[in-house]
């Protein structure tokens, strides 16, 4: 006798976001990247398909970053020394989109120039994070915002302590933002409905749950994602934005993925554990409904891409 | 799935004769159902009801044991889709695979035996060997058994199995796998012996298989799910998680999955994957600490209860034998943040008062941002932990994380000169070197 298998039918789904706009949208971009649209958990085809794979980003920065793993120095080589060089060798190791983060070093005529000289370099989507500073954070993703009007950019990381400014010049703009709450169902969905309410576009907003690295909070993030799409899929409006994590950053602070030398053997040889750290964090993520996953080191991209090849396709 | 009190009324005699100390059987039934009165209370309950109570009362994915001697690792038993419902209880086991064959074999199973990592303050291991049969069995785990004293997962023929089983002495591996073909063979070399794995192309031909194993005298098995990749395992995984869920019997068992079935390459990913979503027994064939310690952090990560992040006691913690001149250092009590600091320090080689406060088990930021971790707080430990009676130079080190806090903390303790250390860990030992002399 054949089994019934049991199906979840949900009432609400997450909503379709474009990143990027062609020539044809008032843009520059070659190509788009379209996310989100899921109707059931991640990746049960037998409920429904996946109608958009998750979309993998490459972080790169306005400058040369003089904290980051020498392993990440070895790969990307010269090219960091210049956002357009880097921009490139993210697209060919397979980026879908490229994340730019600015630094407080930059002055605003810096971060414009940063932003124009990638978007010449590649025709990929492109996500702008100001350096994490509120006042800093307006002051450079204004000018940029303006510069690079109509190219559906992604403007962030808005937190509920500063969003007000990036959301309006993102509306003014035509570009999207990204709303960070840390880990908690309810300030995601209050943030996402403070963005809202000032008429932001719910098609252009990803809401970012916040990442923790693996052996570092992870379970925390992972769970948080469950719940949000959970609640999505039950037709809560305000959690039914796609989510972006980002597991580049998180892994590559850990010693684990940092620290070569003076650290257990038991921990093994340091360039596989990196990126393998890299590489599970995301993976979880993924499994957990990430929509769009920002890393740091083109190993990663490849098998996370890999294995979701193998999610989408089953 | 547990019966209601109504269900479990109507398999009661419903003769209200009181002997069970309740004035009714539905009162009776109620309480039953509360988990708050053993059924052995009624003296007239029927033996079919008995049966049929009994059933209910099973968990929903049977608790399988794999022993070996002084060994064990348990699986299955779980209740939830997902971690946040409840927890996930039972951390599915890592079972090496290595081959009888293998000229190497001891040496091979002995490094593995001893490989342990500390996590947290926690020592992990692998939890024991999958042993491919493919030479002389009872040599094999005569080997084996030689070097490690973990359980065993046996895979090869019936006539393999066999011999491999008797080899084993009292201890309860696991036996891989019985399929249409060798079904009742297997279930005869298993019964009462071993934990029996069962493998089919489908979840109903696997359904189908459990039951005409189970009704030989088989109770203990574990499925192998087959798909052919990550995503159709993940599926097939999906729906007999919640098939069990639903009191589903015949799928009610914990799952087995080989993480190196499309190539080492993918083996990492794939054993994360089982990981998460419900495996309970991985096998891996590489044994590289550069992948186990990840897959060993991410398995104790996620079946971490939710409800109780993992704490260290509040107090000071004296590290490399502090003397009165040494630092002063404080952080919370989030075993993450406490171990991240005490591992740095204790590295460094360099003496220093490990102050750790009461933040209710939360990280630098989080108790930060929650109000646990105030300057208040902080002073209040300085002074509870009397640390002005063990050092002759007030000194005490903040994380950078809360560089905000020092103003304040000045004024809670003004006879201290307080100072702002770096933000993450890994940068202590060079900053206790070059700004603590
Ligand atoms: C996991 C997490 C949680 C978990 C809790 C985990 C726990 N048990 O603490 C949960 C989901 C419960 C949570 C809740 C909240 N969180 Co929270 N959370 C995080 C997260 C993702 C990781 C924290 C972590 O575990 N870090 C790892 C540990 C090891 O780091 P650490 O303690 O800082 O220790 C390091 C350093 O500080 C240093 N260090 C430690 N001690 C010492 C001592 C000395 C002397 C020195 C020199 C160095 C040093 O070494 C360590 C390693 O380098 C961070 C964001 C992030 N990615 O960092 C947000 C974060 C900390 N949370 C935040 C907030 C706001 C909250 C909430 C208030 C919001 C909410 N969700 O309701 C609540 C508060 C809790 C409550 N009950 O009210 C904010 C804090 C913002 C801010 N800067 O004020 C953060 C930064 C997120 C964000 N960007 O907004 N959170
Ligand atoms: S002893 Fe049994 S039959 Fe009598 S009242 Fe209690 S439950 Fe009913």
């Amino acid at each position: 006798m054949p089994i019934e298998i049991p199906k979840d039918k949900w009432p609400g789904s997450i909503r379709t976001v474009t990143i990027g706009a062609t020539s044809a949208e008032g843009g520059t971009r070659t190509k788009t990247v379209t996310v989100g649209g899921g109707t059931t958990m991640p990746y049960l085809h037998f409920e429904s398909p996946t109608p958009n794979k998750p979309a993998l980003a490459i972080e790169i920065k306005s400058r040369k970053p003089a904290d980051w793993s020498p392993l990440l120095a070895e790969v990307w080589g010269e090219a960091m020394a210049e956002a357009a060089q880097w921009a490139k060798k993210a697209e060919e190791a397979g980026a879908d989109l490229i994340v730019l983060a600015l630094t407080v070093e930059d002055s605003p005529e810096d971060a414009v120039r940063a932003v124009k000289s990638v978007l010449g370099a590649t025709g990929l989507p492109l996500i702008v994070w100001g350096p994490g500073q509120a006042e800093k954070d307006n002051e450079l993703l204004v000018p940029v915002s303006e510069a690079a009007k109509g190219e559906r950019l992604v403007l962030g990381i808005c937190e509920d302590k500063n969003y007000r400014t990036i959301v309006a010049t993102a509306m003014a703009n035509g570009h999207l933002v990204e709303a960070r709450a840390p880990m908690d169902v309810n300030l995601s969905k209050q943030l996402n409905i403070l963005i809202s309410d000032m008429g932001m576009p719910k098609d252009r907003i990803l809401m970012d749950p916040t990442t923790g690295a693996l052996g570092y909070g992870i379970e925390y993030g992972y769970s948080v994602m469950e719940r949000l799409r959970l609640a999505a899929l039950q037709g809560d409006a305000m959690t039914q934005f796609p989510m972006i994590v980002t597991p580049g950053f998180e892994a590559w602070k850990t010693k684990e993925a940092k620290v070569g030398e003076g650290v257990p053997e038991a921990w093994g040889d340091w360039k596989a554990r990196a990126v393998n750290w890299e590489t599970l964090t995301a993976l979880a993520l993924v499994e957990s409904g990430a929509d769009v996953v920002v890393l740091r080191h083109p190993e990663s991209v490849r098998r996370v891409r890999e294995a979701i090849g193998e999610l989408v396709m089953a | 799935m547990a019966l209601s009190g109504i269900q479990i009324y109507k398999l009661l005699p419903q003769t209200n004769c009181k002997e069970c100390g309740f004035p009714t059987c539905l009162a009776f039934a109620m309480k039953l159902a509360a988990k708050q009165v053993e059924l052995g209370a009624c003296p007239y309950v029927s033996e079919a009801s008995k049966k049929q109570l009994a059933e209910s009362a099973a968990p929903p994915i049977r608790l399988i044991t794999l022993k070996a001697d002084g060994n064990e690792v348990k699986v299955g038993n779980e209740v939830v889709m997902y971690r946040h419902e409840k927890t996930f209880y039972n951390k599915p086991g890592l079972f090496l695979r290595v081959r009888a064959s293998d000229p190497d074999l001891a040496k091979k199973v002995a490094a593995a035996d001893a490989y342990k990592v500390n996590y947290v303050g926690m020592d992990f291991t692998i939890n024991g060997f999958a042993l491919e049969l493919d030479a002389d069995a009872a040599a094999a785990v005569k080997t084996v058994r030689g070097v490690t004293r973990r359980p065993l997962i046996l895979i090869g023929d019936a006539a393999a199995l066999q011999s491999g089983l008797s080899a084993c002495g009292g201890e309860t591996p696991l036996l891989y796998a019985a399929d249409a073909s060798n079904a009742d063979a297997l279930a005869d070399l298993a019964k009462g012996k071993a934990v029996l794995a069962v493998k089919a192309d489908s979840l109903d031909a696997l359904a189908e298989l459990t039951q005409k194993i189970q009704a030989k005298g088989v109770e203990d098995m574990v499925l192998d799910l087959g798909g052919k990749n990550l995503g159709e395992w993940l599926m097939r995984s999906t729906q007999v998680r919640r098939l069990a869920l639903k009191n589903f019997r015949p799928l009610g068992y914990p799952v087995i999955f080989f993480a190196a079935q499309n190539g080492v390459e993918k083996e990492a990913v794939y054993a994360a994957q089982a990981i998460a979503k419900y495996a309970g027994f991985v096998v891996i064939d590489t044994f590289a600490p550069e992948m186990i310690y990840p897959l060993l952090v991410l398995r104790e990560n996620l079946y971490t209860d939710p409800q109780k992040p993992i704490q260290v006691q509040p107090g000071v913690y004296e590290i490399n034998q502090p003397k009165p001149e040494s630092p002063v250092l404080v952080t919370t009590n989030f075993s993450i943040t406490y171990f991240a600091v005490a591992n740095e320090v204790e590295g460094s080689g360099l003496p220093a008062w490990l102050v750790v406060t009461d933040a209710e088990g939360m990280s630098v930021l989080t108790a930060w941002a929650a109000g646990k971790f105030d300057a208040e707080r902080i002073a209040k430990a300085i002074k509870g932990f009397d640390l002005a009676s063990k050092v002759n130079k007030k000194r005490v080190v903040l994380p950078g994380h809360v560089a905000v806090l020092s103003g304040e903390l000045e004024a809670e303790l003004p006879d201290w000169e307080v100072r702002v250390g770096p933000r993450e860990a890994v940068d202590l030992p060079a900053f206790m070197k070059q700004a603590l002399n």
